[in-house]
């Protein structure tokens, strides 16, 4: 599923998380529409979640939750706008999974994309790690990719993940190396899709306006 | 005969290049939409891997997130990089564009349609999540991101995972001035922000049935806007008579069979969604929203509720923050809001038929003092049809700023930005906090509210002008 950047294998990841209690966190409160201006790929960690630092005193902020790598949030994290730099902003942030109850399908994808993992959660379960990760802002979570289980403590709970995107994840496979080893099949599609579908050739529209002008 | 298939199921299947065992299915993407924002990593990646895109001619390009609407000089440097960037990609991989200032620029969504570039049983993707808006067409649509993007110019294809079915009953006939909007905002209140997560959506009904397609398209785009993977709207006359002789419709030779062919999409009596959800619309009323998220909405003539209202904890905790965000006060009438920026636009409602909707509410009217109206039309196409008809010159004699397509303030991204905790009534598609500048308050509306609210400089529905 992801690109062409080098991709490290991502098997597990233990480390200390921050809790953002908030709902529908959209793609444009995890990243504002200005920073999609850029052309680049990274860099985005002072967009990340930048019109609440600006208001002041975000939870992100706070030196005790200073190095987390886990983001705990409410329910339907990254609704929205489709931009992949919400993404790229929350892995530049130093963010290595997000654990919150469901995801905006695109989001989702573009995390896996990424390397990002979105761990899925019942509500209870995730405001426990809240309450946990609160009290005690050292509190360890480990994000097992190979059994699909997020650990804490001496217990842990099992999460549903793409897959194929997991498998990828784990193999640090390129997705699209992995189509272009099926060239023949695409062909093979290409060669039976109905004549009428339509494609637009450089410069055709512009020629065609111009002969039918003169 | 097999078992009865949906629509969506059809779409799906039509397009598969291959079923590995166990694996998801690999999709043929018949058009792929692309525009200056989410597209330069991808051609970047092409690059670093030294990679050619598979068919340049299945990939069209446009200049509209990142544009200026009036004047038309690109001042911000970041933004002509990107817009140049765009440029020397297309050239480079052979890619057609439709830069500002080209007679069919205009927004991806408005464009693609109107040049008969999506048919019924197409596959469409573009790194935009309004993608959804092709649905309209019987079309299975959505949005992707970057690296999604990238896949798509290197192979054509994408490998998903297949979501569920949802179909979405509309009973009862539409009330007269009330429209797909209101229809949209009703059921996204009704199913939530993220509701329709992970299925693909098929509207139906007989007030679906009575939309024009400038409508399906309004009330697919917004399926994004419920969490929906796609939005769908089976074909019918409706559809055709839409498509004929458009430039990149179906030619004489190949109309017939496209036709019989598009007359088996639709889902087969007694298919099986994973989930159904039916609205009864006879007494439907025009809708706005009063909060920061699209489901956050409720008919005008109502009052902004009160957080303790919301049965379920969540519903409460998060009216009780958008309210603060919109410095609005539990049982102020909406109608008694007042609006300093109105923009009529975007690819929900940037159309000709919403358009011709606003100027016939503000015909022989004035935008009120204080409150600012922005027109920006979809595309040059748009924007063409609308002078061809004189609707420019209502919208001008009534005070409004008449301007050049893009994405404007559907957006805080370009120069059409609100500055300050301005309100506003738009008829784009998200309310979300900052979206249409930092600390702006925005309410969604439909074109004919959106005319309305000028001319009081408050929330208004048509109706209730004198
Ligand atoms: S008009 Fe708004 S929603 Fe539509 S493509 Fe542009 S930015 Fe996205």
């Amino acid at each position: 599923m992801r690109g062409t950047e080098p991709v490290e294998p991502f098997t597990e990841h233990t480390g200390t998380a921050v809790a953002v209690r908030r709902d529908d966190i959209d793609t444009d409160q995890i990243l504002p529409a200005e920073f999609c201006k850029r052309v680049v790929k990274s860099g985005y960690a002072d967009a990340l979640f930048k019109r609440w630092r600006e208001r002041g005193d975000c939870v992100i902020d706070r030196p005790e939750h200073r190095g987390a790598t886990i983001l705990l949030a409410g329910k339907d994290f990254g609704i929205g706008s489709s931009r992949e730099h919400a993404v790229w902003a929350l892995r530049d942030g130093g963010f290595l999974a997000v654990v919150a109850t469901g995801f905006g399908d695109i989001f989702r994808r573009n995390a896996l994309n990424n390397g990002l993992i979105p761990v899925d959660l019942p509500a209870p379960v995730v405001e426990g790690l809240m309450d946990r990760v609160e009290a005690d802002p050292g509190f360890r979570l480990t994000v097992d990719l190979r059994s699909c289980r997020l650990r804490w403590a001496d217990q842990g709970a099992d999460f549903v993940i793409d897959d194929r995107a997991r498998r990828m994840l784990l193999e640090g496979k390129d997705a699209i190396e992995q189509t272009l080893l099926r060239r023949d099949a695409i062909a093979a599609y290409e060669a039976r899709r109905a004549p009428w579908m339509p494609a637009v050739p450089r410069g055709a529209f512009d020629a065609a306006s111009a002969t039918a002008a003169r | 005969m097999g078992s009865p298939m949906t629509l969506a199921a059809k779409l799906w299947e039509s397009h598969v290049v291959s079923s590995p065992p166990g694996g998801p299915d690999l999709l043929y993407i018949d058009l792929h939409l692309t525009h200056e924002a989410t597209s330069p990593q991808a051609f970047d990646g092409l690059r670093l891997a030294g990679r050619s895109v598979r068919r340049p001619e299945l990939t069209l390009a446009l200049e509209d997130h990142n544009v200026p609407t009036s004047p038309l000089a690109v001042a911000d440097p970041v933004s002509r990089t990107q817009l140049e960037t765009l440029r020397r990609n297309c050239e480079t991989y052979g890619v057609e564009l439709y830069s500002l200032g080209h007679r069919r620029q205009g927004i991806v969504h408005v464009v693609g349609p109107e040049l008969g570039l999506v048919h019924p049983g197409m596959t469409v993707v573009c790194g935009d999540s309004h993608t959804s808006t092709h649905g309209a067409f019987g079309a299975l649509a959505f949005g992707i991101g970057t690296s999604d993007v990238e896949h798509v110019l290197a192979t054509q294809c994408l490998e998903l995972p297949r979501p569920k079915t949802m179909a979405v009953d509309f009973d009862g006939g539409l009330p007269r001035g009330v429209g797909a909007k209101d229809l949209v905002l009703a059921l996204i209140a009704e199913i939530g922000p993220n509701g329709a997560q992970g299925h693909m959506v098929e509207y139906r009904g007989a007030a679906v049935r009575g939309l024009s397609m400038e409508s399906r398209m309004t009330l697919c785009n917004m399926s994004i806007e419920a969490g929906a993977r796609a939005g769908l709207v089976a074909p019918d006359a409706t559809t055709l008579a839409y498509l004929k002789g458009r430039p990149y419709a179906p030619d004489a030779a190949h109309w017939d069979a496209a036709a019989a062919h598009w007359a088996t999409l639709r889902s087969d009596p007694g298919a099986r969604f994973d989930r159904c959800v039916r609205i009864d619309v006879s007494a439907l009323t025009p809708w706005v929203t009063w909060g920061t998220n699209p489901a956050q909405a409720a008919p005008l003539a109502s009052e902004v509720p009160a957080p303790d209202a919301f049965a379920d904890p969540l519903d409460r905790a998060s009216a009780q923050r958008a309210l603060g965000y919109m410095d609005l006060v539990p049982g102020t009438p909406l109608r008694d809001i007042p609006i300093d920026v109105v923009f009529l636009g975007s690819c929900t409602n940037g159309r000709l038929e919403d358009l011709r909707a606003a100027a016939s509410v503000l015909q022989g009217r004035s935008v009120a003092d204080g409150t600012r109206l922005l027109v920006v039309p979809g595309s040059m196409e748009v924007r063409a049809e609308a002078e061809a008809e004189g609707l420019h010159e209502v919208f001008l004699a009534s005070g409004a700023e008449w301007r050049s397509p893009g994405c404007s303030m559907c957006l805080g991204m370009n120069t059409d930005r609100l500055v300050g905790t301005v309100r506003s009534a738009s008829t784009s598609n998200r309310n979300y906090e900052g979206r249409q500048g930092a600390t702006a308050r925005t309410h969604l509306v439909s074109p004919e509210v959106a005319a309305a609210t000028a001319v009081t400089g408050r929330l208004t529905a048509p109706a209730d002008l004198a």
